[in-house]
């Protein structure tokens, strides 16, 4: 088969398409959300003063960075927190831990330590017994990242 | 691998309707299954996948755990003592291990 140049133009153009497709949009980025779709069911999560995430300003190693959640419940068999997902927008996956609490916690309080992988966004989302979902943000810089070589 | 060692830091005696802090921890690398050794191959993921930690048979605290989590995974959390009684941790290993750790609380 013999192109022509607008052919050849046109197979060149596509090529380019398929080549950046998958770098386009934040290919990373996109876990954490479709993390989040998996966790809430596509509920509204509000982003208020309910959930509070402690993580250090600046990380020197990415290998164990200390992470603390709290989460302002009076955490009786009738108003507590269910379960706490922990995700980490810039790792390679955006999964961290799903914290599940329990009347007998007392409090939804969890401190853990977490890799990152580099300098990005923690995020910590609520489930409330009922039924609402509540986040916290906290951006962590890496001098380090923890991910191996 | 060396065998995963769990150690587990829990008061002895606490009085009833006291908030207790509770500090575990337990020896493994945490194999993220993302890493590259030195052969250039990625190293199979293995890691501790589930904590629980239960008072009595009734579950306190349990965290479903991905590869982020750090090597030695640490967690520290708290219970509301009901009363005496046992605890019970447990660590899953990814390659079907599972460590237990039992503690004591009397009321005091």
């Amino acid at each position: 088969m013999k192109l022509n140049r607008r052919q050849a133009l046109a197979l060149g153009a596509g090529a380019l398409f398929v080549t950046l497709t998958p770098f386009r949009g934040g290919a990373l980025a996109s876990t954490a959300d479709e993390e989040i779709k998996a966790f809430t069911g596509g509920a509204t999560v509000m982003e208020d003063d309910i959930v509070s995430l402690t993580a250090p300003e600046i990380a020197e190693n990415g290998n164990t960075v200390p992470i603390g959640v709290s989460v302002d419940s009076p955490m009786t068999s009738d108003n507590y927190v269910r379960r706490v997902r922990i995700l980490a927008d810039g790792n390679p996956r955006a999964a961290v831990a799903t914290m599940h609490f329990s009347p007998l916690s007392g409090s939804a309080e969890a401190n853990t330590r977490m890799r990152l992988a580099k300098t990005q966004n923690i995020i910590a989302i609520a489930e409330l017994s009922d039924g609402t979902y509540h986040m916290a943000k906290a951006a962590v810089k890496v001098t380090i990242g923890g991910c191996g070589g | 691998m060396a065998k995963s060692k769990p150690r587990v830091k829990v008061p002895k005696t606490a009085a009833v309707g006291e908030v207790i802090t509770i500090k575990t921890l337990i020896s493994h690398k945490m194999e993220s299954g993302l890493r590259k050794g030195k052969d250039g191959n990625l190293v199979p993921r293995q890691i501790i996948n589930r904590f629980t930690a239960e008072f009595e048979g009734q579950q306190i605290f349990a965290v479903d755990i991905d590869p982020a989590i750090s090597a030695n995974p640490f967690l520290e959390f708290t219970m509301k003592v009901p009363g005496p009684g046992e605890f019970t941790f447990t660590w899953v290993d990814d390659d079907g291990s599972v460590y237990t750790k039992k503690s004591k609380l009397k009321i005091g």
